[in-house]
């Protein structure tokens, strides 16, 4: 059995956080190795992916939201997972891990709240006790999720210091961390954050792509050409991405929110306009101005608004296995409505991005090409927020 | 490495006396009054000063430090205008050891060895970086060595016989240790006895302790020296002074002044 996980994806990750929560990350890590190799652990976080949470989710063919007949393009359809998106499938592991160490209590933060919801919900059904940060800027904008953490017991903290959104939920979930490490456990909600979050949450998301897979070669007797994920922090995307990763001929696309456009300052693209620096416990691409102050990110979506990326992605960046892209807002906002009105499907915003990239790329398409998207979350959250912004002519603010 | 350290921790065992630390952000509320505002910890008695720059996103501070924090960029004070301001302080006193404390982003956005050699020729003394603990400082102290700069490393509540002797190892000038868990602030007050941590340190030779977080009055100073600490580290208590006072400028120093000196007054042994 390793001692240890790679801290370090290449040049990216590590562990940059207050001496404090070192021994809490190391004991985590201790924790996840001892768990991977305990069969009754494994059985129960496959029982509850397949009887509580849903899983195996379908793959899909869509009918009428390729724009060329040469392109296919099949959903992923973690839509389809309890909570409504692929993040209950790591919550689920992580809150057994936490079960495990002994500890009582879970902290997480949420952007879109989608994170927040999984982490209420699995807190009700393990028993644990939940309180959740969420910038004061994304409680407002995805209500519904707010109100569905309090239904299921979850305390939610907004957080108003700085932008109100993400990046400063994940600051106070930290700092309460390093007073509450004994007995709280900071359930992180995506691929980033300091060693061994990246590389935990991968293994709990990568279900998705190992599933897809199969499927894929199913329906089509081949791999995809390409498949394409939503980035913020980078969990559906690792979790699609990682069972693809040594098939060389499929091509990984990333697609990071490009808000107003990347020529603007309102953005979210990390990896497609940030330089190297440490945010949130990692070394990986940021948004930051030339002395290093972290700068604020932009997304129509609140699950995308972040001005980090984890490490992983940043290395299959540089290697050059996956490439990362962006979608404007009103790229995103396109293809919501399109995938409601051709596939009576209403799609998260996050993964609105991911989808208006797999339209552009059907276009372009000259030969027979498949897209596998992943579909990562359904749109019930953002139904008043998007309500909103069509009805000021598609603009946010 | 500089001698500051070390010439300070001599005398004040000749005198029978701790060393009393504040805490301030650069900067905070801006530039001109900041230097006032060091200039008085200086006069008031402070034995050595720990300096923050100001970061957007500052994980190991509770509220009074964050909000200074804030202060101080929505100042625009930048960390060249940080080194700008250090410089000066330097000049009005070049005895007193000087300590950074700061984020990892900064350091790497300005790069190593830039940001050291700078330290260096301006006179700092020492360099706690909150967010690179001791798995990660290899580059970080092997940069500072070269520009004789002190890395401080943490002693954390938490840590191990092995932790404590990796932080005794690798941190010179002096050590901090933590009185408690968390992040700074005098919501929590500081939790003594931390006997057990310092003489663990002792035993492995750690440079001289400096206990912090929650540190607000002299009584606290007191027992940390009774404890067998070498002196106390006080931020919060000192920046809320500054919070308190902004709009009137006499009064804040003249408050700093007096509070610095009754903490100082609890050193004595
Ligand atoms: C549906 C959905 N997709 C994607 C994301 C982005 O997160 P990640 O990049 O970790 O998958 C979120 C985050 O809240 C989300 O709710």
């Amino acid at each position: 059995m390793k001692q240890h996980l790679d801290a370090y994806f290449g040049e990216f990750g590590g562990m940059f956080v207050p001496e404090l929560l070192v021994p809490a990350l190391e004991q985590l890590e201790q924790e996840f190795i001892k768990s991977q190799n305990d069969p009754e652990f494994q059985k129960e976080f496959q029982q509850l992916l397949n009887e509580y949470a849903g899983r195996p989710t379908p793959l899909t063919l869509t009918r009428n939201f390729s724009p060329n007949p040469l392109a296919k393009i099949y959903l992923k359809r973690e839509d389809l997972l309890h909570g409504g998106a692929h993040k209950t499938n790591q919550v689920l592991g992580q809150a057994l891990l936490t079960k495990r160490m002994g500890k009582k209590r879970v902290i997480a933060e949420t952007g879109a709240g989608q994170h927040g919801v999984a982490t209420a919900l699995a807190c009700a059904l393990l028993g644990l006790e939940c309180k959740i940060y969420m910038g004061a800027k994304d409680c407002e904008r995805q209500q519904p999720n707010v109100f569905r953490m309090k239904l299921m017991g979850a305390e939610v903290i907004p957080v108003d210091a700085g932008s109100g959104t993400l990046k400063d939920a994940v600051n106070e979930a930290l700092r309460d961390w390093s007073a509450s490490y004994d007995d709280s456990h900071y359930l992180l909600g995506t691929a980033a954050g300091p060693h061994p979050f990246p590389t935990i949450v991968r293994e709990f998301q990568k279900m998705i792509g190992e599933e897809a897979k199969q499927q894929i070669i199913k329906a089509e007797g081949k791999l995809p050409d390409y498949v394409v994920a939503c980035v913020g922090g980078g969990s559906n995307a690792i979790g699609m991405f990682n069972d693809f990763i040594e098939e060389e001929s499929v091509k990984l696309v990333g697609v990071e929110p490009g808000g107003h456009g990347l020529s603007t300052l309102k953005h979210g693209a990390t990896i497609c306009k940030g330089t190297k620096g440490v945010l949130h416990g990692a070394m990986t691409y940021i948004m930051q101005d030339e002395d290093g102050q972290i700068e604020e990110s932009y997304s129509v979506s609140a699950g995308l608004d972040y001005p980090g990326v984890g490490p992983q992605h940043a290395y299959l960046h540089d290697t050059g296995r996956a490439e990362y892209v962006a979608a404007n807002d009103d790229d995103a906002l396109d293809a919501f409505q399109r995938l409601c009105r051709c596939e009576g499907i209403i799609p998260a915003l996050e993964s609105s991005h991911a989808l208006a990239y797999a339209l552009k790329l059907a276009e372009a398409a000259t030969e027979e090409t498949v897209i596998v998207v992943n579909l990562s979350g359904r749109g019930d959250k953002d139904l008043a927020h998007v309500h909103r912004v069509l009805e000021q002519g598609g603009h946010y603010e | 490495m500089s001698k500051r350290y070390s010439q300070l921790f001599a005398n004040l065992a000749e005198k029978n006396q701790g060393a009393f630390v504040p805490f301030v952000t650069i900067g905070d509320p801006n530039l001109e009054l900041s230097f006032e505002i060091i200039k008085t910890l200086i006069d008031a008695g402070a034995d050595a000063l720990e300096l923050g720059i100001p970061y957007s996103d500052p994980v190991a501070d509770g509220p009074t430090i964050q909000k200074a924090n804030i202060r101080a960029l929505e100042s625009d004070v930048s960390p060249s205008d940080c080194f700008d301001l250090l410089k000066k302080v330097r000049e009005y006193n070049s005895d007193i050891p000087i300590g950074l404390l700061l984020y990892s982003n900064l350091v790497f956005a300005k790069g190593l060895d830039a940001f050291y050699q700078s330290c260096q020729q301006i006179g700092i003394d020492s360099v706690l970086v909150a967010d690179v603990p001791t798995r990660e400082s290899k580059v970080f102290c092997s940069v500072a060595k070269q520009y004789d700069i002190a890395p401080i490393f943490i002693a954390p509540p938490n840590g191990n016989e092995d932790k404590l002797k990796q932080v005794a190892e690798l941190g010179q000038g002096y050590t901090y240790l933590l009185s408690r868990a968390g992040v700074t602030g005098t919501e929590t007050e500081a939790n003594m006895p931390v006997e057990g941590i310092i003489n663990s340190l002792k035993s492995f030779n750690a440079p001289p302790s400096l206990l912090g977080f929650g540190i607000s009055k002299p009584e606290h100073v007191k027992v940390a020296i009774e404890s067998g600490a070498d002196g106390a580290i006080s931020g919060s208590a000192v920046v809320k002074i500054i919070e308190d006072n902004l709009d009137n400028p006499t009064k804040l120093l003249a408050q700093l002044g007096e509070f610095i000196s009754s903490m100082k007054a609890a050193t004595q042994r």
